[in-house]
């Protein structure tokens, strides 16, 4: 892919996500900023090839300490939003005392 | 490069992962679908990882899954009890490791620049990826470093008032122009001899400095701004190795992230009416010690409520609205609150919740730690969707907020938070106020007129205790 090709989904990636992220609802930015943590650590990609690549031994111990380091960040971002996410309930759920009003 | 553009479908396969991304960001409009949102979160996750493992020649595979099943388990036993009121410090701390992972992959990619395709033909590395490297890595040095000092002031391990270094605005601003100028020389270095290699240290380093300059004469007030300010930072990071890696995965990511943090700063800055440069200037909160007139509140009347008046005037009121703040989450007085509306709706009083965008400690934290007591979001009311309810409102129940409820933001354009949204208790019929002794102040510092108003009763007391006697008396 050329430079521009890359930029032309970057900029468009940019609108997108401004309007997506205007469409969230204010009860959940904490949420967001967890699952926006684990989601930025698609890094781990980058750490990979490192990791992975033959040629600089230095290079790949880097890379696997950036896998050690992403994959906090993926487990622990999208289990914690899960963890949040669960406790999110609706009203008049059976089990709740209170009536309706 | 050509090494990644061979395969299409390995294209099309981080493209799916982008777009699965999207849509974990687009469940989260609603709770109902946010579940379901994170579960496309993980998806794509999964065809990233996935898809680089079987497209690259894999030299070692034991230590690669040695290292994800560390940091995974890490992250999992984390993430699992970790407590909801330290959620702030918990999301610094990952910002930091975003951060720290993107130094390392820029500087692995500069050691190795051939197994990341972006060697050119004369042996260089090519121009594009140096600036995008260089890039990748000072703003994740800058990511890392400020996010340990967030983490550090928001989890009490310094102190959370500004520390103000003399020449502050000089040291920093030539720091951030000298990181500018060597990353263009580092970038034009056309054959890239010792000397200009480095140039690509020297960014790292003073990228890391700067990041620690910036966040240490910020205030404990302005945290919320700074939390995602880092993580719109820990979005650009990722964004700019997406670039050197032609990744489509990681630059919609990082554009997502990138636009998320800074649409959340944006909000929390407008809800306090603060310029996001005043933020970043720092010092807020260092000043603001004598605002306010220390005698004019010891003279002025105000009257002390109790716990059973408290629960008379509302268990006889036709509606209550909730103003909760920090102080309640500090008090861990959320359970007891929640069990005081069950009673109160029993006797068919409509309890309503009305939180402030800075409510809690960063965006959204209020209604996080509210749900974790169980409390139903859709009682939960944003500022703007309930501030013109007050007039119609028997009794506002005020307890661990103060800053949100002062009318000099209204009135007094010499205060510190004039011009900052809040809600306009003042029109309730009854106010009680929650707090424990009338001595302490919100962040800002500022006497606050509702203490003194004609339908307002002080609670001076712990506001758990005083919820939980609240709850007796209801329950008598």
């Amino acid at each position: 892919m050329d430079f521009v090709s890359i930029l032309s989904i970057f900029v468009m990636a940019c609108f997108v996500g401004y309007y997506v992220v205007w469409s969230v609802t204010p009860a959940l930015h904490t949420p967001l900023m967890a699952v926006t943590n684990a989601i930025s650590s698609v890094i781990v990609v980058g750490a990979l090839i490192a990791s992975a690549a033959a040629g600089s031994p230095l290079a790949k111990w880097l890379g696997l300490g950036a896998v050690v380091l992403a994959s906090v960040n993926i487990f622990g971002g999208f289990a914690v939003t899960e963890r949040m996410l669960a406790m999110y309930k609706k009203k008049d759920k059976p089990g709740a005392k209170g009536g309706k009003q | 490069m050509e090494a990644h553009a061979v395969n299409p479908w390995v294209a099309v396969a981080y493209l799916v992962a982008g777009v699965c991304f999207i849509l974990a960001l687009r469940g989260l409009s609603s709770p109902a679908t946010s579940r379901a949102g994170n579960r496309y979160g993980m998806f794509g996750m999964a065809i990233a990882v996935v898809t680089t493992l079987v497209t690259h020649e894999i030299a070692s595979l034991p230590e690669i899954i040695g290292a994800i099943v560390i940091g995974g388990g890490i992250g999992f036993v984390i993430a699992r009890r970790i407590q909801m009121t330290a959620m702030p410090q918990l999301v610094a701390a990952f910002h930091s490791l975003v951060g720290l992972a993107a130094v390392l992959v820029a500087v692995a990619a500069f050691l190795n620049p051939d197994a990341f395709g972006i060697l050119g033909a004369d042996g260089n590395i090519l121009t594009v990826s140096r600036v995008e490297m260089a890039l990748g890595a000072a703003i994740g040095a800058i990511t890392f470093s400020g996010s340990v000092i967030a983490f550090a002031k928001l989890n009490g391990n310094m102190s959370g008032s500004p520390i103000l270094l003399p020449a502050r605005h000089v040291i920093n601003l030539g720091t951030l122009v000298l990181i500018i100028a060597l990353t263009a020389m580092f970038t034009v270095a056309a054959h890239a001899g010792p000397g200009e290699n480095h140039l690509f240290w020297v960014v790292v380093a003073l990228s890391f400095a700067i990041g620690f300059l910036l966040i240490i004469p910020i205030g404990g007030a302005d945290m919320p701004v700074v939390v995602s300010m880092l993580n719109s930072y820990s979005g650009w990071a990722a964004a700019a190795m997406g670039f050197t890696l032609h990744n489509t995965a990681m630059i919609i990511t990082g554009a997502l992230v990138g636009s998320s943090g800074a649409i959340l700063s944006y909000i929390m800055c407008k809800a306090m009416n603060r310029s996001f440069i005043s933020v970043i200037a720092g010092g807020f909160g260092a000043d603001a010690g004598g605002v306010g007139g220390g005698e004019a509140r010891e003279q002025r009347p105000w009257k002390r409520g109790s716990a059973e008046d408290a629960a008379f005037l509302m268990k006889e009121a036709e509606n209550v609205i909730i103003i909760p703040g920090y102080g309640m989450a500090v008090a861990q007085a959320q359970h007891a609150l929640r069990e005081m509306t069950d009673l109160l709706k029993e006797h068919g009083v409509t309890v309503k919740f009305a939180i402030h965008p800075v409510a809690g400690r960063m965006p959204g934290h209020m209604n996080v730690l509210l749900a974790e007591a169980s409390v139903p979001y859709d009682d939960v009311f944003e500022l703007e969707d309930i501030n013109s309810e007050f007039a119609q409102t028997d009794v506002a129940f005020i307890i661990g907020a103060n800053d949100v409820v002062n009318p000099a933001a209204k009135t007094d354009k010499s205060s510190p938070i004039y011009g900052m949204p809040v809600f306009d208790v003042d029109k309730a019929k009854t106010i009680f106020f929650i707090k424990r002794s009338m001595g302490g102040q919100g962040y800002a510092g500022v006497d606050n007129d509702v203490f003194y108003m004609d339908q307002t009763m002080m609670l001076l007391a712990d506001a758990k205790k005083m919820v939980e006697e609240i709850n007796k008396s209801l329950t008598d």
